[in-house]
């Protein structure tokens, strides 16, 4: 190989010490059987033991920097496990207790102040906290600037009051990361007036009702009403009335995991469906052979393998610091329809089968579907590149 | 106490093996790899002996340049050091020249304790572990289902046929551990940072005092002859339920001695 400074670099090799993580995750989520899952679905369990293994072997610390007790990884690295965890099969049901550790932490991490971040982020790299991300409400959905929640400041602690939706994990949270207006909406400066909290979840002021839904039963999903949290001043992330903007440094992030988390499932789903497509005998002939049988499989690594590299991009471009808007929206565009078409071509595949529990692509087939509407509707991704990258008039 | 554990590093068990026809040897360009989860084995135990004893331990691993990734694996998992032989001239070694190599790397430094898997888990002879006792010069204790050290000495539980034979030896000697001894621990990622910090050594067969009459292609005498598939297993015996189907069954199993 020649090293010329004039040529410019395009590497596609993962460093050895990504390899590791990436072989060290795929053992550790393997252990956990397809019938765990399914069980932690059917009871609508958390699951503890799953989180309390990753908690033991670091891997929650992993974008928490070596200063405060994590590994100090990037986005890169963390895609790379929750590819992992998912093409194990654990799907969201497992993807999401992780994935709190590795993006509402970030603003923290980016803007928060020395002695919050000491007070947390230890905490957070070992999984003794666990996370909650408040930021959705019912009257504003996408809209986050017309969110209704409100911090008033009163001596050195903020009264919260107001309430949240779509607040993933409440049931076990211990710790939320909060967004609430501190000042009125200036339609001329629409993000700002709001600030970020990270602080304790505590219950005496926040009351929860669990949402049911057609997938991830095992990690809740839940409207909350926050009445009269007294939250400490020092609990507040980065500057006051500047928030929204230190949240997006969370937001591109959770693009890019949930987008990896899509490739992850529907490879877990593809993973299932070839087995199954070589084993079953159906005609005399095992039923991939026929091409109506295996060209929606062929294809469908091929979308997840492109939804892939687009997610690998954009976590890279967030680890060198450039902008990753346009890629982490794609990525998640790109890899929510992929992992779509991938679970539904393996639950194709399996016929009647496919729609029995027992063969466990119909939990991934349910859980998928999430990705096209969260954590922003696809709708949603292509008005941001209709605007931000085409340039074409703002639609709403 | 010092251990040395003498790992492979091989395709990893999801990739399906391939054979060169014209080299009769198995395929490893462009194959991912690991640290061999026999050898992992091995070093589990020396892991949980230095925990509880004090010591080191160093792996030594010969192999091509990408064998690093199961080194590191190794490293990760909490061994102290590493020796990685990687030389061309080391390339086709059959399992004398292995040992050769393997034992010059170890005595270049103090050891008390050698531990290598029974076999690999991708060619299966077997033999280094003998041949590398006899060059270093030490006992072997094979077999072991459990190691345990009191003082110099060293006890292992022999697996044999109807159940275990109690072995001891002193140090310094070489130990073989079977697959069953123990699990291997998951590697942490705080496993994984350090070991990228962790020095891997690197001896060419020149610096171990090696030459073409000992490793690689050219000093091996062991030649492989032909590589063919195992033969088809014959049809099973299939029992229909007439309602003596239990004690056909059982008439089976008698005449295999199984019952």
């Amino acid at each position: 190989m020649r090293a010329n400074a004039r040529m410019p670099r395009m590497d596609f090799q993962l460093t050895e010490q990504q390899e590791l993580i990436r072989k060290e995750v795929a053992t550790l989520a393997r252990s956990f059987s397809l019938d765990y899952w399914l069980e932690r679905d059917k009871k609508a369990e958390y699951p503890w033991d799953w989180v309390k293994a990753f908690g033991k072997a670091g891997w929650l610390g992993m974008i928490i920097p070596e200063a405060y007790g994590g590994s100090g990884l990037g986005v890169t690295e963390a895609t790379i496990m929750l590819h992992e965890v998912c093409a194990s099969g654990a799907g969201t049901s497992g993807a999401s207790p992780i994935h709190f550790y590795l993006f509402p932490p970030m603003p923290v991490i980016k803007h928060g102040a020395e002695p919050l971040k000491e007070k947390y982020l230890p905490r957070i790299a070992t999984g003794e906290i666990v996370m909650s991300f408040g930021v959705t409400e019912p009257n504003a959905g996408t809209d986050t600037s017309r969110i209704q929640t409100r911090a008033e400041k009163k001596g050195d602690r903020y009264l919260v009051n107001g309430r949240k939706v779509w607040n993933t994990n409440a049931r076990e949270a211990t710790h939320i990361l909060l967004l609430a207006r501190t000042s009125p909406r200036d339609a001329a400066k629409p993000f700002g007036g709001m600030t970020l909290f990270f602080t304790e979840f505590d219950r005496s002021k926040i009351t929860v009702r669990e949402i049911e839904k057609l997938g991830r039963a095992a990690v809740d999903s839940n409207e909350i009403f926050i009445d009269a949290l007294s939250v400490p001043a020092e609990d507040v992330v980065g500057d006051e009335g500047r928030g929204f903007y230190h949240l997006l440094d969370s937001l591109n992030p959770e693009r890019i995991f949930t987008g990896i988390e899509a490739v992850g499932i529907g490879r877990a789903a593809l993973e299932r469906a070839v087995q199954y497509a070589k084993d079953r005998v159906v005609f005399d002939r095992p039923i991939g052979q026929n091409q109506a049988v295996a060209h929606p499989l062929a294809l469908a690594w091929a979308k997840l393998e492109s939804a892939e590299l687009v997610c690998l991009k954009a976590a890279w471009l967030f680890d060198h610091g450039r902008p990753c808007g346009a890629e982490a929206n794609t990525a998640k565009l790109l890899a929510a329809d992929a992992g779509f078409e991938a679970c539904d071509a393996a639950l194709q595949t399996h016929g009647g089968y496919g729609y029995a529990k027992e063969f466990y692509v119909e939990r991934l087939w349910r859980e998928i579907r999430l990705y096209k509407i969260a954590p922003v509707s696809q709708q949603m991704v292509l008005n941001y590149l209709s605007e931000h990258v085409l340039g074409l008039p703002k639609s709403y | 106490m010092n251990i040395v554990v003498c790992a492979k590093v091989v395709p990893l068990s999801s990739v399906t093996i391939r054979i060169d026809p014209a080299t009769r040897r198995m395929v490893r360009k462009d194959v991912s790899q690991e640290l061999d989860p026999q050898a992992a084995k091995a070093v589990e135990e020396a892991l949980r002996l230095t925990e509880k004893h004090g010591g080191s331990v160093t792996v030594v691993v010969m192999g091509g340049e990408d064998a690093t990734i199961g080194i590191r694996g190794a490293l990760a998992m909490g061994a102290t050091a590493a020796i990685h032989l990687s030389d061309p001239a080391l390339a086709g070694s059959d399992a004398l020249g292995t040992a050769k190599a393997l034992a010059a790397a170890i005595r270049k430094a103090p050891f008390d304790l050698v531990m290598c898997a029974t076999e690999s888990s991708d060619s299966y002879t077997g033999l280094v572990p003998g041949q590398l006792a006899q060059l270093l010069g030490v006992p072997p204790l094979t077999f072991a289902t459990s190691v345990t050290v009191e003082g110099r000495t060293v006890t292992i539980k022999r697996q044999s046929e109807g159940g275990y034979d109690v072995v001891s030896a002193e140090l310094p000697l070489l130990v073989t551990v079977t697959t069953g001894i123990n699990e291997p621990r998951y590697p942490t990622l705080k496993g994984i940072m350090g070991a990228k910090k962790k020095e891997i050594k690197r001896y060419t067969a020149a610096e171990l005092g090696l030459g073409p009459a000992e490793v690689g292609e050219s000093g091996a005498r062991e030649k492989v002859l032909t590589v063919g598939r195992p033969p088809a297993r014959p049809a099973g015996t299939i029992i229909q339920d007439d309602g003596e189907g239990g004690k056909k069954i059982a008439a089976f199993l008698a005449d295999l001695k199984l019952i």
